[in-house]
């Protein structure tokens, strides 16, 4: 066991747990924090997707002791003060979002897209998403509601 | 079946000469570890044979990309997303940008690093083809020593590497004197986005008056290991692409491809889609 100390959505928490232990089943199981899913457990779905010091990255593949001293964003940091975050609230007003197993991911790759193309383009949109498979919406729904992010200027 | 992940020891030295001392001093071998992105998938499918890891990720002495007068010096930790933000080698080293570009997602462009793709010596990988066509030259580290060899001679053998256990890619050298040649680089995959490639070509080429004057083609999938081909670069030096040339290229890439059967292809649709790049290639000069 070692211990990692991490700032998760804004609170830093001290795990103790194997160096090794897969930083999505910390957040899951340490941290009760199950906005993050799991789908393939190898970095394909990006349903575990989560933002790191703000890169996205998949929490399936990371040992949680290379992200000792690193700041998480995971879904349930996105929302400010109980109310949605604008792109959260893109997703539900454009039918981004149906069965929802794929949408905590979605959303953040979204927040990380947005952060380095405030403007995207549909291509860009389809590179910044394609990491993260949905099986319900077919996507026009999820570039929809990307789309319609962009447009509040979600990502400040 | 997952993993038990309390059978596995991870180690995080905070500096290069750290990790090097480490590997140095222990009497049986440490696996590293950097983006996690290969080694952290067989952990999850509960197939991670090493029980020892040394973190290398963030190592700052392996994530830096240093642009010289004559080369460029990319860190062995730089990550994907490094790359393709790099001014430089998106202006003199298209192939790279673009393998570096359908390595996987945002997400494990992220964190997967191209040390990690060139030590895990898949024969698919994605970025070797590009670094064989620029002839890099890699440098390579102990404790003790630093040494360098061309990326050609790397691979031995399947997934085996000229790297000894006490040993650490340490960057990648391209020289940049590139700007005269013309390039191509394809990748044909079940899908645009994260497929695993069945083939692929990244190639560079220069002409002197109509004939081809110096030529590599780097390739995935087609033997063992990521490879130059030697025979077909061979066939076409000092030669004008003509219907017949090309005929020959043809000829030299199927007599020096061995590629398998597996999950993703076959050998025989491997090896019929390769010469059709090759052509695609000949006919863009």
């Amino acid at each position: 066991m070692t211990q990692s100390t991490l700032t998760i959505n804004g609170h830093a928490k001290t795990i103790e747990a194997p160096p090794m232990k897969r930083l999505l089943d910390v957040l899951r199981e340490d941290l009760h924090l199950t906005g993050a899913k799991e789908g393939c457990g190898e970095g394909e779905c990006g349903a575990c997707a989560i933002l790191l010091n703000g890169d996205l990255v998949n929490s399936c593949l990371i040992p949680v002791l290379q992200a000792e001293g690193a700041e998480i964003t995971t879904i349930e940091g996105l929302a400010i003060d109980k109310k949605l975050h604008p792109i959260q609230q893109c997703f539900l007003e454009n039918g981004g979002a149906q069965c929802g197993i794929c949408t905590p991911g979605m959303i953040l790759a979204t927040h990380h897209l947005l952060d380095k193309h405030p403007q995207p383009t549909l291509l860009q949109i389809q590179e910044g998403l394609s990491g993260n498979l949905c099986r319900c919406t077919g996507y026009m729904r999820i570039f929809n509601a990307v789309e319609a992010a962009a447009l509040t200027g979600a990502a400040k | 079946m997952r993993s038990n992940v309390t059978e596995y020891d991870l180690v995080a030295p905070t500096t290069l000469d750290a990790a090097l001392q480490i590997l140095a001093d222990s009497p049986d071998p440490y696996t590293p570890i950097a983006g996690g992105t290969e080694l952290m998938v067989a952990l999850g499918a509960g197939r991670l044979q090493p029980r020892k890891l040394i973190s290398l990720w963030n190592l700052e002495e392996l994530r830096f990309i240093e642009v010289s007068g004559d080369a460029i010096t990319i860190g062995a930790g730089s990550t994907f997303t490094d790359i393709r933000n790099h001014p430089v080698i998106t202006e003199e080293f298209p192939l790279l940008t673009q393998a570096a570009s359908w390595t996987g997602s945002i997400a494990n462009q992220n964190r997967a690093t191209i040390g990690g793709n060139i030590v895990n010596a898949s024969p698919a990988a994605d970025n070797p083809p590009a670094l064989l066509a620029y002839d890099a030259e890699l440098t390579i580290v102990s404790s003790s020593e630093e040494r360098t060899l061309p990326y050609r001679d790397f691979h031995l053998s399947y997934k085996k590497v000229d790297l000894a256990p006490n040993e650490l890619l340490q960057s990648i050298t391209i020289l940049r004197n590139f700007e005269s040649y013309k390039t191509y680089i394809r990748k044909v995959g079940t899908r645009n986005a994260q497929a695993i490639s069945k083939v692929a070509i990244a190639a560079l080429a220069r002409l002197k008056k109509g004939s081809i004057e110096d030529i590599r083609i780097g390739a995935a999938s087609l033997r063992e290991v990521p490879t130059r081909l030697p025979l077909t670069e061979q066939s076409l030096l000092n030669k004008r692409v003509t219907p017949e040339t090309i005929a020959a290229a043809r000829a030299a890439l199927i007599s020096e491809s061995k590629p398998i059967d597996d999950i993703r292809s076959t050998a025989k649709y491997r090896t019929a889609i390769a010469a059709k790049l090759l052509e695609e290639f000949l006919q863009s000069l």
